[in-house]
C-alpha cells in the first residue's frame, strides 16, 4: 500500500511541469474572468446587482 | 489536479464569500446606505450629474437594480460569491505551481493578495462611497488593473527571484504604476461628509484585510487536505 502511494505521489509531483502550468493558467484566467464580470462589467444590471460588492473591494464603480 | 483545483476554490470562495458578506452587512453597507442618502437628495441630484470632473455616465431608468433590503443583500451576496470563487482559483491555480507546505503559509498568500487586490490599487485610488467625484470609469479600470499585475508581478519577483537583480526588478516594477500615477478628477467634490468617508475607507480595508487571509488560510487548508486524493489526478 505505501509503495503503491508512493509511487503515485511521485508520479503525480512530477507530473509534468507543463501540465501543472497549464492548469495554473487556466484556473488564473477563469478566476480574473468571473472578478471581471462581477467586478468591472459595464452591463448595467450587472453593475447595479454587485454595487456594494464593488464599493466594498475598492473597485472603481461609478 | 483540476478537481482539487475546483473543490478547493469552490468551498474557499463559499466560506470566504459568507464572512465577507457578514461583514459588509453589519459595517460596510450602512455607510454606503448613509452616503445614498446624500447622492439620492433632490438638491444634490444636480451636483452629481454635472460635478466638474465626474465622470459623465447616465443612470438607464430600465436597467434592473435590486430593491433595498433583502434583494439587495442577496444580490450583494451573488456579487461577492463570484469575485470569491474567482480570487480562490487564482490562488488555487498557483498553489499546483508552489504548494504551501504549511497551512499557515495561506496566511501570506491572503498578504500578498491583499497587497495586489487591495493595498497598491488603494494607494491611487482610494475606496469611493457613492457620489464621490472621480476621473473617467474605463481609464481607472485600467490603471486599477494595470497596477494589480504589476503588484502581483513585482512581489513574485522578490519573494521567488533567486538572485538580488530579479528582485531589485521585482521592486521596480511594483512603483511603475505609482509613478505613473492613477487618474483623478480635475475637481474633487463628495456629497457625503468627510467623517464618513473616512470611516468608509477604514471599514473597507479592514474587512478586505479579513476577506483575504480567510481566503488565503482556508485555501491553503482545503488544498492540503485534498492532496492525498491520489484517484482524482
Amino acid at each position: 500500500m505505501s509503495i503503491i502511494s508512493s509511487t503515485s505521489h511521485a508520479t503525480s509531483s512530477t507530473s509534468t511541469l507543463g501540465l501543472r502550468l497549464t492548469a495554473a493558467i487556466g484556473a488564473s484566467i477563469l478566476g480574473a474572468c468571473l472578478v471581471y464580470f462581477a467586478g468591472f462589467s459595464h452591463i448595467e444590471a450587472v453593475h447595479n446587482a454587485a454595487h456594494d460588492t464593488r464599493h466594498s473591494a475598492a473597485f472603481p464603480c461609478h | 489536479m483540476i478537481k482539487r483545483i475546483a473543490q478547493t476554490a469552490g468551498f474557499t470562495g463559499l466560506l470566504a464569500a459568507l464572512l465577507l458578506t457578514l461583514l459588509q452587512s453589519f459595517w460596510v453597507a450602512p455607510l454606503i446606505l448613509q452616503a445614498e442618502t446624500f447622492e439620492k437628495a433632490p438638491a444634490a441630484a444636480e451636483l452629481h450629474a454635472h460635478a466638474d470632473g465626474a465622470a459623465a455616465h447616465t443612470h438607464d431608468a430600465e436597467a434592473w437594480e435590486p430593491e433595498d433590503g433583502w434583494q439587495r443583500v442577496l444580490s450583494t451576496t451573488g456579487g461577492n460569491l463570484v469575485v470569491a470563487v474567482g480570487f480562490a482559483l487564482m490562488l488555487a491555480g498557483l498553489y499546483t505551481l508552489r504548494a504551501p507546505t504549511r497551512t499557515a503559509q495561506g496566511l501570506l498568500w491572503g498578504l500578498a493578495g491583499y497587497a495586489t487586490f487591495v493595498l497598491a490599487p488603494t494607494l491611487g485610488l482610494p475606496p469611493e462611497l457613492p457620489g464621490t467625484a472621480a476621473a473617467d470609469l474605463a481609464e481607472r479600470q485600467i490603471w486599477w488593473i494595470g497596477t494589480a499585475a504589476s503588484t502581483a508581478a513585482g512581489i513574485a519577483l522578490i519573494v521567488f527571484g533567486r538572485n538580488w537583480l530579479l528582485k531589485a526588478l521585482g521592486a521596480a516594477i511594483l512603483v511603475v504604476p505609482h509613478v505613473i500615477g492613477a487618474p483623478q478628477p480635475q475637481v474633487h467634490s463628495m456629497l457625503a461628509p468627510e467623517a464618513l468617508e473616512a470611516q468608509f475607507k477604514i471599514a473597507s480595508q479592514l474587512t478586505n484585510v479579513a476577506f483575504w487571509l480567510a481566503l488565503g488560510l482556508i485555501s491553503a487548508w482545503l488544498f492540503r487536505r485534498n492532496r492525498d486524493d491520489r484517484y482524482s489526478a
